[in-house]
């Protein structure tokens, strides 16, 4: 399978799957890397070194400055699987250098939570 | 996307992990956009200044990135969150102003021009058509694309910063001629024809809108309801750019019945406890008039109103700022009504003002209420 790469990387690690949006500005805690909003599935959770996949991004383009303090922070994820890409998440992965992929549906749901692998996004696949 | 191999080695850092951060922002924007290359731009305007909006993550981020860096194309900045000359009038904290001081010093820092401003569009001599621009403010994005003859897209701080960095923006979208042609016109039918109308025109056309859209029934637009149209326009959707008159394809009627919608909307009291105007930023000939039309009168509560600062200065060589003054108004310089600190809602309950942009922004972000009226209404029924 091809996935559409938005920003180039290798990353190997853990999938963490969110089934809602991340709203990054207002529901990650960018000292920690750990979800604080109460509402989302993955509230208490830290994204830190994870292969984090989820729907898109939503909220303010300021975001993106949050996905760059987590990368300075040392608590960001190595790699992002979107099902669409939202600008604030393509600016912020950008900003920190992490890999950020697009997937198809089939693709999307073919990734398993908890599972080890590693992202080529050099060539868009997943090995 | 396919780069040139300058622009491969750049995004491959042989130029530096800044040039390279840059160049991975623009590929990364353009591969979510359907962009094929990059294009040279001539000018960006960045957005991201006030500390409100870019907070400690952004404001850390732009000191490291001033320390080795400089911007390659003319830059212009957007409105900061107060004025330097009365700042110690208001109630702001140390740390807001030291934050602010420090994003202000990166952006100088990179050789920005420090506008402080969301109407560069007036303030500064334009291209010549057909220019390539990224304006990441959306009243100027939308005034550039449809009045000025320059083409940008509607474009986010990173975007545009990117884009100073480097001097490229992707090639999609608006940047692209067939997306610049509207398929929806948005008619235009009610007899109200003043400046608050013409926003909530705006506000409505950008909500139904895709990129471009044409409107018709409008003559004789003045630079006052231009503006205001423009960021309407931008404050509600995503569209970037309007045309005149009627174009092939859908139609849509604003009629009074839209309009007093939008209206509930965005009116949620009938006084307040000061007045607001310039979202966007007044320009010479609104400030000249502004004064004209206050003559003999003076505010019943307090008024502020914003402009660039050189703007400010010219005024009050021509004498208009003694006028405003004399009647009662605070003329601000270097900051704007949007997502400003000096209206806080534990001090107001609620802000009069024309714009729809400001009224928008005041309810969601200041947690305000706002009294929306026309510019003659507020003279009217504010001053004595």
């Amino acid at each position: 399978m091809t996935l559409k790469v938005i920003v180039k990387g290798k990353a190997q690690g853990q999938v963490m799957i969110a089934k809602k949006p991340i709203n990054f500005l207002g529901a990650v805690d960018k000292k920690t890397g750990k979800i604080r909003d109460e509402k989302h599935d993955l509230f208490g959770k830290s994204l830190a070194d994870k292969i984090l996949v989820f729907p898109f991004g939503v909220g303010s383009s300021v975001g993106a400055y949050t996905i760059y303090s987590l990368k300075s922070n040392n608590c960001a994820p190595r790699a992002m699987i979107c099902s669409k890409v939202d600008i604030t998440t393509a600016s912020g992965c950008a900003l920190a250098n992490i890999p950020l992929v697009m997937a198809t549906r089939e693709e999307y749901d073919s990734l398993t939570d908890g599972k080890k692998i590693l992202l080529d996004a050099e060539n868009g696949k997943i090995l | 996307m396919e780069l040139t191999k300058e622009e491969e080695a750049s995004l491959k850092g042989e130029y530096g992990e800044t040039l390279a951060l840059a160049y991975r922002v623009l590929v990364a924007i353009g591969e979510a956009t359907d962009a094929d290359r990059l294009l040279q731009i001539e000018w960006a305007h960045l957005s991201g200044v006030n500390y409100n909006t870019i907070g400690d993550a952004g404001e850390e981020f732009l000191v490291k990135l001033s320390k080795d860096t400089k911007f390659k194309v003319k830059t212009t900045v957007n409105p900061m969150g107060f004025d330097p000359d009365t700042v110690s009038k208001y109630d702001i904290s140390e740390e807001f102003i030291k934050k602010q001081n420090s994003i202000k010093n990166s952006y100088e820092k990179m050789g920005a021009i420090p506008s402080f401003s969301c109407i560069p569009y007036e303030i500064f001599q334009l291209p010549k058509q057909g220019t390539h621009v990224s304006f990441a403010e959306s009243n100027a994005a939308i005034y550039a694309n449809s009045l000025a003859n320059l083409k940008t897209n509607k474009e986010g701080a990173f975007s545009a910063l990117a884009s100073a960095l480097t001097g490229k923006s992707p090639f999609s979208d608006l940047r692209k001629d067939d997306s610049r042609i509207p398929n929806l016109t948005i008619r235009m039918k009610t007899d109200q024809k003043d400046e608050m109308t013409y926003g909530m025109l705006g506000y409505f056309a950008g909500k139904v809108s895709g990129c471009s859209v044409a409107i018709s029934g409008v003559k004789e637009l003045d630079r006052r309801s231009c503006k205001s149209l423009c960021a309407g326009m931008g404050t509600s959707g995503t569209c970037g750019m309007f045309t005149l008159g009627d174009a092939p394809g859908e139609t849509m009627d604003f009629g009074k019945e839209e309009a007093q919608k939008i209206h509930d909307e965005l009116n949620t009291t009938d006084s307040g406890d000061i007045i607001t105007l310039g979202s966007p930023q007044l320009g010479l000939d609104e400030i000249s008039d502004l004064a004209g039309m206050l003559k003999g009168k003076e505010f019943k509560k307090r008024c502020m109103i914003f402009c660039p600062r050189t703007v400010q200065e010219q005024a009050r060589r021509l004498g208009h700022v003694n006028d405003i003054e004399r009647a009662g108004g605070e003329l601000l310089s270097d900051c704007c009504i949007c997502l400003t600190p000096l209206i806080d809602k534990k001090d107001v309950d609620g802000v009069i003002t024309n714009s729809v942009k400001g009224a928008y922004y005041l309810k969601t972000s200041n947690g305000v209420d706002v009294n929306l009226k026309n510019l003659a209404q507020i003279i009217q029924e504010e001053t004595t």
